[in-house]
């Protein structure tokens, strides 16, 4: 592990962070009366395909360098609709998380779903840009001693932050201040975000600091 | 001994708990000073300045008596919006039609066509909205506080000066009929008085006929002076239908009948009062502050023109007690000494002048006499009790007296402006407001020191909870240090109280508890801290791990915020799927989740998990859904908090009776009966998958046999409870009897099956067999010679087994018996199968208290509570030799689950949601509210934490349970079948608890550190609500939100101590009945003089097949008498 890995990292996640920003006041140039507390789901949709997109971009950067026997075209389009499986199921199972937690059953299913869509977005995403629809390797990456990269680590971190920032964006909910942003869902998705971020930041400087500590046995 | 020093010491800590709630609540909860004085005629509260000399007239007394006579009809509950009239001018908007909007039409004619004799006012109530605070508020004028609250069932006479008293003491005859409450409060003071009983609202009809049987008689007689009528119909409806119900209706319809009748009756100096005393909440409860419990309706009539002016469009709003002051000198008497109200002035205009400067004169006068009253009184009261606030009482003494001085330089000038009088009016009522707010404010008084020292030895008892309860799952804890200052303190402490008995100084219990809890306390303290080691940190001590931590603390400061403590139903399961999805997501992290070929790396050899895992992880993984399932359908029985107007309470919790459709309603009813079965059945399966139902014992009989007449009689009390209405008129009777026969029935089976499991708690099938049936091994036929290394293999071992066993054969023949074997059934299971038994018999009367499909929630409880012990287990490794652990996270999520079982039982709370219906299941008709009725309704509302308090010890017991799961197919290896025979596999057949048995010592530590463990989670609940209500005592929500939750918390507290010395008590006797059953065993077999060995077989699905094994243990104890 070399200081530019992490300094390779650390870039890659400002671009994810650069892209939520750019979520936010982009919009506003094509739509009118676009802001993230009114036209919530809009920027929901709007954020989850930014971020989407740049873990592609960074994914066909950063790994340009695969095999040519795994570059052959049915496998590419097989991998890639396995993916979407994947997603897709992650975004109903999140769903289902949610109303288990109690989120309402038949009202506001559109807000829970979108929830689950853009919690999806930071967690699965990442894990299927990084290890592929590999179910084995997500289960040994979130097991203790189970990363082998600087990349792995950090996707521990942010997916982990990401699902306390939702569940923090619970809290606020029973509260009587009145805010708009204590509507369901919005707390919790704005908790995500917030959380994803924090991951994004903390992770490159977590595993600077402990870069002596840390020891992976691949790399 | 060890057992009963675990037991004194939990018991102990509860104690301290107690004592620290009583000191906290004695400093907490609102106290007024009660003044004993009276008003009198022949003293008049200040200097008289009348206008006219009305003084010497016959029969007057503060003021010339306006009315004779009073008939004062209180309908409870009738709210301001039930009298209010409806007026059609609206041409465009459709009428609202709700069963309680304008059946009161009678009201509204009077008004239009008598605008001068009538008016309506909508009456502002305080809280508490409970029936008999409002009678003492509409009697003495004053302003009962929130202790009261609780006891308004059984209420205590008037010690304060009231109307009544007044009344009686000017020789007027008071006739009442009508609610029982008068009776206690106000004991003999009527001349002539028909009681009906006020506690079962379910009847609609018994009081309101009764009355209505001999009201005019009595009112034509005329042997009354006044009359207090007390209808209950209204407030019964309320409670039992809810205002929207069509019943509501024909209640109103009844009443306005009732109010045309009087009116028709009524002589030409008499004057009709019609009042609500409270109103009721959208579902027909009373009891907090909400908008429409405060609003009553009142309702003043005269034959004479008694206003001198048309009434309002909108009707004004008073004060209730406005109410007090106002009869008092209409009817010439003197105004109640702890009056505070203020009288309604119109009512003193002089009617027939018509010249207005008389009218404002008279209402400044009667005004006057009301200040002066109440000027008296605050002086007096301030004389006595400080705790009115010294400034604002200087202010209003100030505003009085210039008032006052106002009044009289009006009097010697008697063309005074109208202006002037005008602002005398206004300064007398500006004092009058004043000091009614000063009241409000002030009397709720707190002591600030009381709370401060209740606040601190519940936080010392956590610590100690916390401190003890690590040091118990050490292994160099004993019990010894724990009894001694135990004993010292309370020695103490009654030395105190015979010293201060002796010299005479006024004992107050609170604080002899409180001393004497400090005094044991902090020698224990002491010693456990010695005795711990003080040099550890004290991070060691805090419930681990974090995430545990985290959530215990995020419950601890969701006390402090009313918004939290009002979503509490979604807040504690929100916490406990957390726990359930950390414990999950821990279990994977540390790899026992899943079997290793699903997680295996392929590169490299490091992650190999700690142990193979015991369970199969989809296993675990559906135990954890089935978990979230469970409780996210528990979730939907919920009733709503009356704060949160958008949510809307489940229609499931009210009782089959007051459905309407009978499809549905049959329907529901099968469904509650099938859950009944379904709970049953559940029982039962799990006591034979561990064999615990093939004992002769009598309790394992009554599981058997009683059980299901258990729930035939429930299923058969619902059935008459929801049809009662339904049945035809000459089985009334009989259905009456039934439902209240059946009940106890029920409770009846339950407290014997309790008896009979306390009595032989031992649920083991002994069968005595000659020889051990397993050692006969079956040859696998083999023909022709061996041909390989590996049939040698094969062979040899079977050739030699099978010789070994013709040689014993031949030894046994030769013997008259073989070596006696006993093969115990179930000993693995016996603590967890006495436990889940009691629970069962416990559940089913707390079943019957609730409405019926709260059945279902219990069926839930019970799968939930299971589903969450074997996950738990599945987390929880054994360590064989002891010390035992109880982990907090199993700890933390059995009292959430308690709390989330709280509410999806249909509870909040609060005072008006409590389930007073639970008083008069299987109660006939008693004389009103009893102690019978208070531990029913308590059992009620407390049942899931008495459940789950008592099924406590089964967080010890139940990894042990589950071993039985574990290693069963680890083979012997091969080889040292010589060996086997004399010790057969002996790690094979899991011990089960009876690994508990093995260690006493460490089993009781157990037992003390989850105690303690469970203890703590729920003091620092009570702390947290202590310290909320303390902290905000200020705050807006502080009786409405915090005081009330610190109330349940403290009962929930006390219920739940006792619940689990109960459930560790069974857990001991159980302990205590299997030693005696070994002792018996082997002095049985000693007497036969037989080489015995004891042979203990595991339970299960093998328990048919009878396995049998050595029991190290066993031959231990086969050892100890002998020795």
């Amino acid at each position: 592990m070399k200081d530019t890995d992490i300094k390779r990292l650390l870039y890659a996640h400002l671009l994810c962070i650069f892209s939520i920003i750019l979520s936010i006041f982009i919009p506003s140039f094509f739509l009118e009366n676009f802001s993230i507390l009114e036209t919530h789901l809009t920027w929901l949709c709007i954020c989850s395909v930014f971020v989407t997109a740049v873990n592609l971009i960074l994914y066909l950067v950063v790994k340009s360098n695969t095999s040519s026997k795994r570059s052959s075209l049915s496998y590419k389009v097989t991998r890639f609709l396995k993916c979407c499986i994947y997603l897709l199921l992650s975004c109903f199972s999140f769903h289902v998380v949610f109303v288990l937690y109690g989120a309402p059953l038949i009202e506001l299913v559109l807000e829970t779903f979108l929830l689950a869509v853009i919690l999806s977005t930071f967690t699965t995403v990442p894990c299927l840009c990084l290890l592929g629809p590999n179910f084995k390797a997500w289960l040994r990456v979130f097991s203790r001693n189970g990363v082998t990269s600087i990349w792995e680590n950090s996707l521990q971190i942010t997916t982990i932050s990401s699902f306390i920032g939702t569940w923090l964006g619970a809290f606020p909910i029973p509260l009587d201040w009145g805010r708009p942003w204590q509507e369901w869902p919005i707390s919790c998705t704005l908790g995500a975000t917030f959380g994803y971020v924090a991951g994004l930041v903390i992770s490159p400087l977590w595993i600077y600091w402990n870069r002596k500590k840390l020891t992976y046995k691949s790399n | 001994m060890q057992k009963i020093s675990v037991l004194l010491f939990l018991a102990w800590v509860s104690f301290l708990f107690y004592a620290g709630i009583a000191l906290f609540t004695s400093g907490f909860l609102l106290t007024r000073l009660e003044l004993n004085n009276h008003s009198s005629c022949q003293e008049p509260p200040g200097p008289v300045f009348l206008p006219w000399g009305s003084q010497g007239e016959p029969g007057a007394c503060w003021m010339a008596s306006r009315f004779p006579r009073l008939v004062l009809v209180v309908i409870d509950a009738l709210r301001f919006d039930f009298a209010k009239p409806q007026f059609s001018h609206v041409s465009g908007e459709p009428p609202v039609s709700l069963p309680f909007l304008g059946k009161l039409s009678s009201l509204q004619r009077i008004l239009e066509s008598q605008p001068h004799h009538a008016r309506l006012y909508q009456s502002k109530v305080d809280p508490p909205t409970t029936t008999m605070q409002r009678i003492k508020a509409l009697t003495t004028g004053s302003l009962p506080t929130f202790v009261d609250a609780g006891s308004n069932f059984a209420s205590y006479a008037i010690a304060e000066d009231n109307l009544i008293k007044q009344l009686t003491s000017t020789g007027r005859r008071v006739v009442f009929m009508g609610d029982e409450t008068w009776n206690d409060l106000f004991p003999g003071a009527f001349s002539q008085a028909f009681f009906f009983p006020s506690f079962d609202v379910r009847d609609l009809h018994t009081v309101d006929s009764g009355i209505l049987e001999r009201l005019y008689p009595t009112m034509d007689s005329g042997e009354w002076d006044v009359l207090i009528i007390h209808f209950l119909g209204v407030d019964h409806c309320g409670h039992k239908h809810g205002p929207h119900h069509p019943e509501m209706a024909k209640k109103l319809s009844q009443m306005d009948q009732v109010i045309q009748g009087l009116v028709e009756h009524l002589e030409n100096d008499t004057l009709l009062v019609v009042t609500g005393d409270h109103g009721m909440t959208t579902n027909g409860n009373h009891g907090g502050d909400s908008e429409l419990e405060n609003s009553a309706a009142l309702f003043l009539y005269s034959p004479t023109a008694l206003f001198p002016s048309a009434p309002p469009e909108e009707p004004e709003v008073i004060p209730q007690i406005s109410l007090v002051p106002t009869l008092a000198l209409l009817l010439g008497l003197p105004i109640p000494f702890g009056n505070i109200g203020e009288v309604i002035a119109e009512v003193f205009s002089e009617v027939e002048d018509s010249q207005p400067h008389f009218s404002a004169l008279a209402q400044a006068s009667a005004l006057h006499l009301n200040a002066q009253q109440v000027s008296r009184f605050l002086h007096t009261y301030s004389a006595v009790a400080q705790d009115l606030q010294i400034k604002e009482l200087h202010r209003l003494q100030n505003l009085f007296s210039k008032a006052s001085a106002d009044y009289q330089q009006l009097l010697q000038s008697p063309q005074g402006a109208e202006a002037a009088l005008q602002t005398v009016i206004t300064e007398l009522q500006q004092f009058l407001r004043g000091v009614r707010a000063m009241c409000i404010e002030s009397w709720a008084r707190f002591s600030l020191v009381r709370m401060a020292g209740g606040a601190a030895l519940l936080a010392a008892t956590c610590f100690l909870c916390l401190l003890v309860s690590q040091w118990a799952a050490s292994p160099g804890f004993s019990f010894h240090p724990l009894s001694i200052p135990m004993a010292w303190g309370l020695i103490g402490a009654i030395v105190c109280a015979g010293f201060l008995a002796a010299t005479g100084l006024k004992l107050d219990l609170v604080v002899l508890g409180a001393m004497a809890a400090v005094g044991s306390l902090l020698p224990c303290l002491w010693k456990v801290w010695i005795g711990w080691g003080s040099k550890r940190p004290l991070a060691a001590l805090l419930p681990m791990p974090e995430p545990v931590l985290l959530l215990l603390l995020i419950r601890f400061a969701g006390f402090f915020s009313d918004s939290f403590v009002i979503a509490e139903a979604r807040a504690a399961p929100f916490l406990l799927v957390s726990l359930i999805l950390l414990l999950v997501a821990q279990l994977h992290w540390e790899g026992k989740l899943l079997p290793p070929k699903l997680v295996t790396v392929p590169r490299f050899g490091f992650l190999t998990p700690t142990g193979p895992p015991r369970h199969n992880g989809l296993h675990t993984l559906g135990l954890g859904g089935g978990l979230l399932l469970c409780i996210r359908l528990a979730g939907l029985f919920h009733r709503c908090p009356e704060e949160t107007p958008a949510c809307s309470s489940s229609p499931w919790l009210s009782p089959l009776a007051s459905m309407v459709g009978g499809r549905a309603k049959n329907l529901w009813y099968g469904a509650c009966v099938g859950a009944l079965v379904a709970l049953l059945a559940a029982v039962r399966l799990w006591l034979r998958r561990y064999g615990n139902l093939k004992s002769p014992e009598p309790p394992v009989l009554f599981v058997r046999w009683g059980l299901p007449l258990m729930v035939l009689g429930t299923a058969a009390y619902w059935a008459l409870a929801s049809g009662a209405d339904e049945a035809p008129p000459r089985l009334r009777a009989l259905v009456a009897g039934a439902s209240v026969m059946l009940p106890r029935a029920v409770a009846g089976l339950a407290a014997s099956g309790l008896m009979l499991l306390l009595w032989r708690p031992v649920t083991v099938l002994v069968k005595a067999s000659t020889g051990a049936p397993r050692t006969r091994t079956i040859l696998t036929p083999f023909s022709g010679p061996p041909t390989s290394q590996a049939d040698l293999d094969y062979v040899v071992p079977q050739i030699y087994r099978h010789m070994q066993e013709e040689f014993r054969g031949r030894l046994e023949r030769t013997k008259s018996q073989g070596p006696l074997t006993v093969a115990a059934y179930q000993l693995g299971s016996v603590y967890s199968a006495a436990v889940v038994t009691a629970l069962t018999f416990l559940a089913f009367p707390l079943l019957l208290l609730h409405a019926e499909r709260i059945s279902l929630v219990f069926l839930l409880l019970f799968l939930q509570s299971f589903l969450l012990l074997h996950l738990l287990a599945a987390g929880i490794p054994i360590t064989t030799p002891g010390p035992f652990t109880v982990p907090w996270q199993a700890v933390s999520a059995w009292a959430f689950m308690a709390t989330q079982t709280f509410y999806s039982t249909g509870h909040q709370p609060v005072f008006p949601a409590i389930h007073w219906h639970a008083a008069f299941v299987g109660v006939s008709e008693g004389p009103g509210f009893t102690w019978l009725s208070a531990l029913l309704v308590g059992s009620n509302t407390f049942a899931s934490h008495l459940l789950f308090a008592v099924g406590c010890p089964l967080l010890l017991l139940w990894p042990f349970l589950c071993e039985s799961q574990g290693p069963r197919k680890r083979r012997q290896p091969p080889g040292n079948e010589a060996e086997a025979t004399v010790r057969p596999e002996e790690e094979e057949e899991p011990l089960m608890e009876m690994r508990l048995r093995d260690a006493p010592h460490h089993f009781n530590a157990a037992l003390l550190q989850l105690g303690l463990k469970y203890l703590f989670v729920l003091g620092i609940q009570i702390l947290a609500s202590a310290l909320a209500a303390s902290i905000l005592r200020r705050h807006l929500m502080v009786w409405k939100v915090f005081a009330p939750k610190f109330i349940f918390e403290a009962m929930g507290f006390i219920v739940s101590s006792v619940g689990l010395c109960l459930g560790i008590a069974l857990v001991m006797r159980v302990d205590g009945a299997v030693s005696s059953w070994f002792r018996q065993l082997v002095l049985s077999h000693q007497r036969a003089g037989e080489q015995s060995s004891l042979v203990y077989t595991g339970a299960g699905s093998s328990a048919r097949e009878a396995q049998s094994y050595l029991l190290p243990s066993c031959s231990q104890e086969l050892l100890r008498p002998l020795t």
